[in-house]
């Protein structure tokens, strides 16, 4: 039994995650690629995992596409039509219906296919203590690499003035 | 809110992660790649919230474990995406496959 949203998010999902890899314009594959995140936010928010959902909403769609989306505009040109996949498309197709196949077998062959759905939840408000004391030092180390990251970005896009 | 068996995300998940790994081998735009890679980390992401709601539906562990690499997904954006900007000003061009200089 597949409920109506579970199927409408997956398709959106999956259909704009091949989009974005095969469409023709850049541009129109990175639109694409946000709304594949829009879709992740659906089933995060199906999950009971309503701040996550806003969460993935905010970082991935309003930051990381948009920061995609510019880059793609700034650095348009005709010839990337010209460069063409040749002889990965097979290695490609293969490797993806492999892994396909053997993790969706594994999938199936576990005993997650028991795993029933409980009705009981954790709210949202534990996970500020739970980053705060039990993965502090994690947090700490990911405010050091976002900062270090967006110098190094900073740096990297002015190499040209050197 | 009524849940869908744990397996269909697994699923979900297996499909992104084998289309994520379609692209990382078949393109050579760098941007595609850096698409590619988002996509996997979605799909990684998404084992992580469910595989915590089924499993352990008291905790928010994974969705933790989640926000945490959607940060550094942000973070591996950034400089993806300076590092590709850079590559573009300096050889007109976003082939992986053309870009030699530090081979060795």
């Amino acid at each position: 039994m597949v409920d109506f949203v579970f199927a409408a998010l997956a398709i959106i999902t999956i259909v704009s995650a091949i989009l974005a890899l095969e469409a023709k314009e850049v541009v129109y594959g990175a639109v694409a690629l946000a709304l594949s995140f829009v879709g992740i936010a659906g089933f995060f928010a199906l999950l009971d995992a309503v701040f996550l959902a806003m969460f993935q909403l905010t970082v991935y769609v309003g930051a990381i596409a948009v920061l995609i989306l510019f880059t793609v505009m700034l650095v348009r040109r005709e010839q990337w039509l010209k460069i063409k996949e040749g002889v990965y498309r097979t290695a490609g197709v293969v490797a993806a219906v492999i892994i396909a196949l053997g993790l969706g077998y594994l999938v199936y062959a576990s005993a997650f296919t028991h795993a029933t759905p409980t009705l009981e939840q954790a709210p949202f408000t534990l996970l500020g203590p739970l980053i705060l004391s039990d993965y502090w030092a994690a947090l700490v180390a990911l405010s050091l690499v976002l900062a270090s990251a967006v110098i190094g970005a900073v740096v990297l896009a002015k190499l040209e003035r050197d | 809110m009524i849940l869908e068996p744990l397996v269909n995300y697994l699923f979900v998940s297996v499909v992104l992660f084998a289309i994520g790994v379609y692209g990382l081998v078949t393109k050579k735009n760098a941007l595609r790649m850096l698409f590619a890679v988002e996509i996997l980390i979605n799909s990684a992401n998404l084992n992580f919230v469910a595989f915590t709601r089924y499993l352990h539906p008291t905790s928010v562990t994974g969705q933790a474990l989640a926000m945490f690499s959607i940060s550094l997904a942000a973070a591996e954006a950034a400089v993806g995406l300076a590092i590709i900007l850079a590559v573009f000003r300096l050889r007109k061009d976003v082939d992986v496959s053309e870009i030699k200089g530090l081979r060795g």
